[in-house]
């Protein structure tokens, strides 16, 4: 799961389609915070999970929560103005401990491209994907940072691909090539699919099978304008852009 | 795997070896076993070293990778692959014979070859319908089971349109087998179903007339030639072929897609019911097109196929069959005329649809039904007339309407039958009111609902008598 942004009922929504799924372990690719109206109870959600086994990265939105100055657009920038004053310390103390990078067994997870990945490149194409696949030897990355789903696959004689994957439909990780699967937003869509997005790969068959969920996005943007956040940040919900 | 060296009782991932199979241009191929395992099994091990022939490589990919998603009882079942080390896909070992093997004996008779053709288009239309596109189909990649179903084999070039299109990114130059690859496939199109129908035209004319339409062209600069080139038609080599059987192969052999058959499911159809094939220039055609038609075309051919790949799902939606199922009883008129507003409402949302209009004769338990009526017409006439005279301000092409008068003790069991054989998408059948009688006995429409594969309508009309009682 990725980019969930403060997004209370898209992350609920999506734990409880997970756990009626059969999905034993979860990845956060980061980005708790920024946009939404409840980053702390998302980074609380998300630290019981890590307790019981879960990985979770560092995304550019919680690294700007913590830093001094931050390069953002003014609705973003506003959000992380805001979240600095709904966490605590011990929330502030879990995203600082977070990597940029995890390796388990021959994937890699990261919020952005896997080519600097502190940098927080968009993987978007072609180019910016090969850049990222490049960067790394693991069979499949995982990463997020875009909001939109995508998937991008180089064969063993060096010609890079991409594919727009279809929701519920098992993409078979073949070991012929590497991969390099961008997970789309749970709580801010972006590619006019307003339902939140997540990923699942069942490991033992090697099949990676997108997801979207519906979610009670009156009540997420409802109390994104009661926060007196940006309304651009509560009405791109409903388009899912 | 060293390929040149394996040996019967070797053991692959507990698969036993049993023995060798004729080999294909790609693969190896063994009998295996596994105990405990009654299925009969066949082992394809890919002839290539790392990193040698990408066309081996991604075509064993893909087709592991398509092989395994794909059920029925027209593809082999999957059972396991190897890994990256070891490379190997275990299927189902089919008992049959090839299409290939049918080769030897051409021309075929008409009757002969519409079997074939009909059991090959039927196993295309169930992949088609799993997101399938086969894009290699040839006589030696169609088995027909001793049973009689065709089996399709070889998804090395297929494209799944939910699942990434490994071939077309590996290759920059056009892929398939030279008689049989679609004018669009030469364009590196890979997402039109149509395409296999193109190259099972191309099979039936080879089994119709002995010859194949446009020859053995191998290199793929010479396969452009049939985005402007029509083929002989079939009765120049075979006068045999009846203009029926040259209607429906030159239909299939069609340049621009759009012309052809909508599905495999429509060929189907046209190849079941020879009579109500509707005829066109194509049936009667003695030659080919003239010097200037195919210097047009040429000039016209385009140079490059579309952009965005077509979604295999969304062009059959498009194209279903529809069958109505009438009841000419003299006191049914009112719902006939429900039946027709349902049809028109069905036929507005799919333009390639297909409407075969049907009525049920019943016939006694003993048989002995009369051939002629009193006046010694055939006794269908009159029916076939009145199906007509009800279809005629429907909003659907002559040449996409057919009628069938089918003869059944049970008119339910008969109409079931019927949409099951010809792969019906969806059948519209009306419900007349209750009756002491019919509820004794059962409604035709209720058993059509409860067990017909497909999607049901029904159609009633509001008894005006009855609600009136009720107020």
């Amino acid at each position: 799961m990725s980019d969930i942004h403060g997004n209370r009922e898209a992350l609920t929504a999506c734990l409880e389609h997970a756990a009626q799924n059969g999905v034993g372990r979860y990845v956060f690719l980061g980005d708790y915070a920024g946009y939404g109206a409840d980053p702390g109870w998302v980074i609380d959600t998300v630290m019981a999970q890590v307790q019981r086994g879960a990985v979770a990265l560092l995304g550019n939105h919680d690294a700007a929560v913590l830093a001094d100055d931050v390069a953002m657009n003014d609705a973003a920038a506003a959000a992380i103005a805001w979240t600095r004053t709904q966490l605590d310390d011990r929330q502030r103390a879990f995203i600082a401990g977070l990597p940029l990078t995890v390796e388990d067994d021959d994937r890699l997870y990261v919020h952005a491209s896997a080519f600097e990945p502190g940098e927080w490149h968009y993987v978007t194409e072609l180019y910016s994907a090969a850049k990222s696949l490049m960067a790394t030897q693991a069979h499949a990355t995982f990463c997020g940072h875009t909001h939109v789903p995508a998937l991008f696959h180089v064969s063993m004689t060096g010609k890079f691909a991409s594919f727009d994957p279809v929701a519920r439909v098992e993409i078979p990780l073949t070991r012929q090539r590497r991969w390099l699967a961008v997970i789309g937003s749970v709580g801010q869509p972006r590619d006019r699919d307003p339902a939140a997005c997540y990923a699942v790969l069942d490991d033992e068959r090697d099949v990676l099978s997108y997801v979207r969920v519906p979610y009670d996005i009156d009540g997420a943007a409802r109390k994104i304008r009661a926060a007196g956040l940006p309304a651009v940040l509560s009405a791109r919900l409903f388009e899912g852009y | 795997m060293d390929v040149q060296h394996l040996e019967a009782g070797q053991v692959i991932d507990g698969f036993v070896l049993e023995k060798p199979l004729d080999p294909g241009g790609m693969a190896s191929f063994w009998r295996v076993s596994r105990p405990g395992s009654d299925l009969p099994m066949v082992m394809k091990i890919p002839l290539m070293r790392r990193g040698e022939d990408p066309i081996t490589i991604v075509g064993f990919e893909v087709e592991g990778m398509i092989l395994a998603r794909l059920t029925g009882p027209h593809v082999p079942r999957f059972v396991a692959t190897g890994d990256f080390e070891r490379p190997y896909i275990v299927m189902e070992f089919i008992a049959g014979r090839s299409v290939r093997t049918l080769l030897e004996r051409t021309p075929l008779p008409p009757a002969e070859v519409a079997e074939i053709g009909v059991k090959i288009a039927f196993a295309l239309h169930d992949l088609h319908r799993q997101h399938v596109i086969h894009l290699d189909l040839k006589p030696s990649n169609v088995i027909l089971r001793d049973d009689g179903e065709a089996v399709l084999i070889d998804f090395g070039l297929s494209r799944h349109d939910q699942l990434p299109d490994l071939v077309a990114e590996e290759f920059d130059d056009p892929v398939g087998t030279g008689p049989y690859i679609a004018p669009e496939q030469v364009l590196r199109e890979r997402g039109d179903p149509r395409s296999d129908i193109f190259a099972l035209g191309v099979i039936l004319y080879f089994l119709a007339t002995g010859e194949r339409p446009f020859g053995e062209p191998h290199r793929a600069a010479e396969w452009r030639r049939r985005l402007w080139r029509d083929p002989p038609p079939p009765r120049r080599w075979n006068e045999k072929v009846p203009p029926w059987l040259q209607e429906v192969i030159l239909r299939c052999l069609e340049i621009d897609p759009a012309r052809r058959y909508a599905s495999a499911a429509q060929l189907a159809f046209d190849l079941q019911h020879p009579d109500q094939v509707p005829l066109t220039e194509r049936a009667t055609r003695s030659h080919r097109d003239g010097f200037l038609t195919v210097a047009l075309r040429r000039l016209r051919a385009p140079k490059r196929g579309p952009l965005r790949p077509r979604s295999v799902s969304g062009l059959l939606a498009r194209a279903p069959i529809i069958m109505v199922a009438l009841d000419l009883a003299p006191d049914a008129e009112n719902l006939r005329e429900a039946l027709a507003d349902a049809v028109r409402r069905v036929l507005a949302t799919e333009p390639e649809a297909r409407l075969a209009c049907v009525n049920v004769r019943k016939t006694s338990l003993m048989g002995l039904d009369p051939t002629a009526d009193e006046h010694g017409r055939n006794p269908h006439l009159q029916r076939l007339v009145e199906l007509k005279h009800w279809a005629r301000a429907l909003p659907v092409a002559p040449a996409r309407i057919t009628y069938h008068v089918i003869e059944g003790v049970d008119p339910a069991s008969v109409l079931i039958d019927y949409a099951r054989n010809t792969r019906i998408d969806h059948i519209v059948i009306g419900a007349r009111g209750s009756s002491p009688m019919r509820r004794l006995l059962g409604s035709v429409s209720a058993k059509v609902v409860a067990e017909a594969s497909c999607t049901v309508t029904v159609v009633r009309t509001r008894d005006v008598s009855s609600s009136a009682k009720a107020v």
